[in-house]
């Protein structure tokens, strides 16, 4: 209204104008802001480095072989399958829903895979294609009852979660397991298949690089329109971190097999579900719906459509996991997807800092959480314990880290930052 | 953004009800309504609790389907049956509640459900946009990077009206925006509603505020139970707008008034 009178020479950044805003700038601003936000209860990824630094030195006093380069590149191994569940159970998550069929539908994927790719010699692409349609054809259906019946989540898919594990044991007849050959591609990407050296160091550095790239050209359109651009101190210490832990992780690997390519796949599933939250309107649209589902409408976002979305992808997420699975075991059996396959999926999620209250959360927690639930189950394998023990050890790990996400979230309310 | 886009003429009738009705089982919220907003004016529509206003809001913005009646948007009858397809059609609503989501920042608040290009959004150009318009308002927001839960309340709701002019609507309706406000911003939200009616928008304004519509409205639109009670202009009188409103000219307010008079009338 007035404000073009006060227009004198240099005019202030649209958003500098206002005086009473503290401004963090550079790298002492950023670690300040840093330090604010975990006081206010935004934990982001802390839980999970804390966790991985102390599983390390418990289980490395423990049995040294645990962090020898060949247990870790298993490790790797083992974490693809469930990764690739947890990143679909982050997107149930999100909006605050929960999907409980996850370890079944991945049992039934791995069967499916079984009885079409080996016993009825389906071409395996097209195993994989009708794997997965299953899976999104599941999804939709618990989308639909969510959506028309308004059926909580939770038991909609523990129905789900019975009933897809009958139809798992049905399709695998009276053998009950069905073994897939060695030297099919399959199992060689599953238990085999190795990035060459080169690979791995050359995608250890593309992160680092694009940081800076990204913040250069953010920083360009930034002061182009006006806008205060946060130099690229900040950008290239955190671009510099990065880039020698990766190095450093993949020099380590080497020093064993290497990084596996399942691996690497399952972190281009992340890295592309992470964009679609991130910069797209579907993923600001989940947000928005797990955040207030009532504004989200009235803003017009179709939130029966963005649920359904939601349920279709971690379905499907799910059964490409059992895919992996079975590629990981070479075979698909009765146990495939039992177990404790649903809460580590789950709380792979979780422990990775995406909330079980919706409207919090990203692609990257089911990455870091997965290598934590894969670490402890790991380690406590190595210590031969039962799996008596280890379940209990994991159930207490998913209830501390369901307690850190609810005492965040009320440090975040008291502290106004939702 | 929306279709037409030229803007009507001043004075052009946008929306006509005819006798809506609204029933929530056995409850009647709204009977027979007539309410016409043209191009260029306010028409505040003012009434008790219970009145009937809110359940009105929500008819015209599609969040509920009226039972009866009949909605005529530039002459051609409507049938609004999603917010989206009020939003689309030009009709922009403020809720009392602000139906803003409290996890996500300002700006992407603002753009919710209409971010600029939907596979790779361009953060840049939406923040300079939400910048422009909220200093256009003189909104004192700290920080559109700031998610809302931070705000204050006085800040919300310029962030809601803010939202709701971003689409360039025929009508704007605005549910007590000045409830939560202080002095100043009051100020600003009345004569951001002028500036938004000089631009030949249609504005819907409910406020229990008889300053404020009077202040503003063009037209005052009475609802009592659920019925119109009357159509005043801003010279009308305040007492003939609260006897509108409560129904009797013999009211607990003209009574309170008579009293005081007495008393200044005893003491003097």
């Amino acid at each position: 209204m007035t404000q073009n009178t006060q227009k004198s020479t240099p005019p202030p950044q649209l958003d500098r104008a206002d005086a009473r805003v503290r401004h963090d700038a550079g790298l002492a601003g950023a670690l300040r802001g840093f330090v604010d936000q975990i006081r206010s209860g935004d934990l982001g990824m802390l839980p999970v480095v804390l966790g991985l630094l102390l599983i390390s030195i418990v289980f490395s006093t423990l049995n040294p072989i645990f962090l020898a380069p060949n247990n870790l590149v298993n490790l790797l191994f083992d974490a693809a399958a469930v990764g690739l569940i947890a990143l679909g159970v982050v997107c149930v998550l999100l909006l605050g829903e929960i999907d409980l069929s996850i370890g079944s539908m991945s049992g039934l994927a791995s069967a499916m895979t079984g009885v079409l790719w080996v016993n009825s010699g389906v071409p395996l692409p097209i195993t994989i294609i009708a794997v997965m349609l299953t899976g999104a054809l599941v999804g939709l259906l618990f989308g639909f009852l969510r959506n028309k019946f308004e059926m909580p989540s939770f038991v909609a898919t523990l129905a789900g979660l019975l009933a897809l594990l009958g139809l798992q044991l049905y399709i695998l007849g009276p053998t009950g397991s069905i073994n897939m050959p060695f030297s099919s591609p399959l199992v060689r990407f599953g238990q085999i298949l190795i990035m060459p050296a080169w690979v791995s160091y050359f995608v250890a550095i593309i992160p680092g690089a694009l940081i800076v790239y990204g913040s250069m050209r953010t920083n360009q359109r930034r002061s182009a329109a006006n806008l205060s651009s946060g130099g690229m101190s900040v950008a290239v210490a955190k671009a510099a971190i990065l880039t020698v832990a990766l190095i450093f992780a993949v020099f380590y690997l080497e020093q064993g097999r290497g990084v596996p390519w399942m691996f690497g796949v399952f972190v281009l599933f992340v890295v592309f579900l992470n964009y679609a939250l991130t910069r797209t309107k579907w993923g600001r649209s989940m947000f928005a719906v797990g955040g207030n589902a009532e504004a989200a409408r009235r803003s017009g976002i179709n939130v029966q459509r963005i649920r359904l979305s939601a349920f279709v992808v971690c379905s499907t997420f799910a059964a490409l996991g059992g895919v992996f699975a079975a590629a990981r075991l070479a075979s698909a059996s009765q146990q495939a997807g039992t177990g404790d396959v649903n809460l580590n999926a789950i709380a792979a999620a979780v422990i990775g800092g995406t909330s079980l209250f919706g409207g919090r959360g990203s692609a990257w927690s089911a990455l870091l959480g997965v290598l934590v639930i894969m670490a402890i189950s790991n380690g406590l394998t190595l210590l031969n314990l039962s799996s008596s023990l280890r379940y209990m050890i994991t159930g207490a790990v998913l209830a501390i880290a369901v307690i850190v996400d609810s005492l965040a979230r009320r440090s975040r309310a008291s502290h106004g930052r939702a | 953004m929306t279709q037409e886009n030229a803007g009507p003429e001043k004075g052009e009738l946008i929306l006509r009800l005819r006798g809506v009705g609204k029933q929530f089982g056995a409850v009647t919220a709204l009977e027979d309504i007539e309410l016409d907003v043209h191009a260029g004016e306010v028409v505040a529509l003012v009434g008790d609790n219970g009145a009937g206003k809110s359940t009105l809001v929500k008819v015209l913005a599609g969040v509920h389907q009226p039972t009866s009646g009949t909605i005529e948007y530039f002459g051609k009858q409507v049938l609004l049956d999603t917010p989206a397809a009020a939003l689309e059609m030009g009709i922009a609503t403020v809720f009392q509640d602000l139906a803003l989501c409290e996890n996500l920042d300002v700006v992407a608040n603002l753009f919710l459900g209409h971010e600029i290009s939907p596979w790779r959004m361009d953060e840049v150009q939406m923040e300079v946009r939400a910048w422009t318009l909220l200093q256009e308002l003189a909104a004192r927001i700290p920080s559109v990077r700031e998610p809302i839960a931070s705000l204050s309340g006085g800040q919300r709701q310029t962030v809601a009206i803010a939202r709701s002019l971003l689409l360039d609507p025929h009508i704007i309706m605005l549910d007590e925006p000045t409830a939560a406000l202080g002095v100043a911003q009051t100020a600003e939200v009345l004569n951001l509603i002028e500036r938004v009616r000089d631009r030949g928008h249609g504005v819907i304004l409910i406020s229990h505020n008889m300053e404020d519509v009077r202040a503003v409205a063009d037209r005052i639109v009475v609802l009592r139970l659920g019925k119109n009670n009357g159509v005043f202009t801003a010279e009308t009188s305040h007492q003939e707008l609260v006897s509108a409103i409560t129904g009797a000219s013999e009211n607990s307010v003209s009574r309170r008034a008579a009293r005081k008079l007495e008393e200044v009338g005893e003491d003097q």
